[in-house]
């Protein structure tokens, strides 16, 4: 019987949010282990079990996996959310890269000084608005599928919604010129199993708070 | 029959340069446009050539692809540089991602302000000698075999190869510690790579500016 996967991270979304979400996608119960002091930051890189010395980590099919898009890569693959042949699965890579740029920039955000981090979130809403979102809505558009890729549910659909409905905690009308994009936030978020990780007492984190930057500085010395 | 695939790029090594090593390695001939000027850039943008309004950006197999990890793993699976299953490819992604971490330090470098460089210099040192390197020649001891994953040249062994010109050319003393990593990048040319004559690689790991080591006419470019 196999173990259930591991996730190794702080109490809070970071870089392991977007594995949060495929393994839930994907409908696979996962274990966590909060990484919430320096002492056990430090016990983890001397076990030798973070490769560079870094979270997120993953325990799972007998691997310890970090890196975190080796490790979505892996998911995707396993759970078939990877499109059926290359020339999908590039194109759920483009789609996936590029709503992970944006994630990633608001993640990275919260720890900027207060000016700054106001400056970096209108940004991004602006990209969101203007370079990312535009893009999708024309896909949706030139194919009128449900889908973004080979008219199948994939990992591209699910870093969409996750992107999405985070830029709309910065600014709650983004979407508002994207019809097809609204649409496709309805119909991905009422699929069983996310729309299960989107209900109150899931494993989904809520966004990062001064609390969550005082420990991650704390444990990780910047 | 397709043509040859087409890079758009500046004319340095940036985000492409790892896609022109790979795709040297695997053989594929290939053929570049730089950007020279805004206006260059402005008229990719325009023709709706960039998904993203950003390049990379390669012509393949009549697609314009862009997202320049999108890019790798295609050519990787195309020939057959990523493993034989998903545990060796996640394998290949976690060493691939952690040298990409250490080779953007290095790529930002030039344009770090004058300031901040000897500090960011230093902070190279370290992660190179205290957190990649001694991962990747720990990988080749344990197995004790000549490529980094599953017996069998992959990507992995080729961004390290790229890699470990870039440290060569920081700082050559970097690489004291590690006789293995010395002898991958000899044996995975010297077994695979017509394209890089043994010759030349010994000179390589000794020499400073990639456009030397890899022969006169080779598509690699010298650093900003």
């Amino acid at each position: 019987m196999a173990t259930k996967p591991k996730l190794y991270y702080f109490r809070g979304r970071g870089r392991m949010e977007s594995i949060r979400w495929l393994l839930a996608a994907a409908g696979v119960e996962f274990e966590e282990e909060f990484i919430e002091t320096a002492e056990q930051y430090e016990k983890l890189q001397k076990d030798g079990r973070l490769l560079f010395g870094q979270v997120p980590m993953v325990e799972i099919d007998g691997m310890v996996l970090t890196q975190t898009r080796a490790i979505l890569s892996y998911l995707a693959a396993k759970y078939d959310l990877y499109g059926k042949d290359l020339k999908e699965t590039v194109r759920i890579n483009m789609y996936a890269d590029g709503t992970l740029d944006l994630m990633l920039m608001i993640a990275l955000a919260a720890f900027k000084p207060p000016a700054e981090k106001e400056e970096d979130l209108a940004l991004i809403v602006q990209k969101a608005q203007t370079r990312y979102f535009p893009v999708f809505e024309k896909i949706l558009k030139d194919h009128g599928q449900d889908f973004l890729v080979g008219n199948k549910f994939s990992w591209a659909d699910l870093q969409l919604l996750e992107a999405i409905l985070m830029v709309e905690e910065l600014n709650a009308s983004v979407l508002s010129d994207f019809r097809l994009l609204q649409a496709f936030k309805t119909r991905i978020s009422n699929i069983p199993t996310i729309k299960k990780f989107l209900q109150p007492g899931s494993q989904r984190q809520p966004p990062p708070d001064s609390h969550y930057v005082e420990v991650v500085r704390s444990i990780l010395h910047f | 029959m397709a043509g040859k695939p087409k890079l758009h790029y500046f004319n340095g090594r940036g985000r492409m340069e790892s896609i022109r090593w790979l795709l040297a390695s695997a053989g594929v001939e290939f053929e570049e446009k730089f950007i020279g000027t805004p206006e260059d850039l402005d008229k990719l943008k325009n023709d709706g050539s960039l998904m993203f309004q950003q390049v990379p950006m390669v012509e393949i197999d009549g697609m314009k692809l862009v997202q320049t990890r999108a890019i790798l793993n295609y050519i990787a699976t195309k020939y057959n540089l990523y493993g034989k299953d998903i545990k060796e490819r996640a394998l290949i992604d976690m060493y691939t991602e952690g040298m990409a971490d250490l080779n953007e330090m290095i790529m930002v470098l030039p344009l770090c302000p004058p300031d901040q460089k000897d500090a960011k210099i230093t902070l190279i040192r370290e992660r190179t000698t205290d957190r990649y390197l001694p991962v990747f020649e720990k990988v080749l001891k344990s197995h004790g075999q000549d490529y980094l994953v599953g017996n069998k040249l992959s990507r992995a062994d080729i961004h390290l190869v790229e890699l470990l010109y870039y440290v060569e050319e920081l700082d050559s003393s970097l690489l004291a510690n590690f006789p293995l990593l010395k002898v991958i990048s000899l044996t995975a040319f010297r077994r695979e790579g017509s394209h890089f004559p043994p010759e030349v690689l010994t000179v390589g790991l000794r020499s400073h500016h990639c456009a030397d080591l890899l022969g006169p006419g080779t598509p690699s470019r010298v650093s900003f």
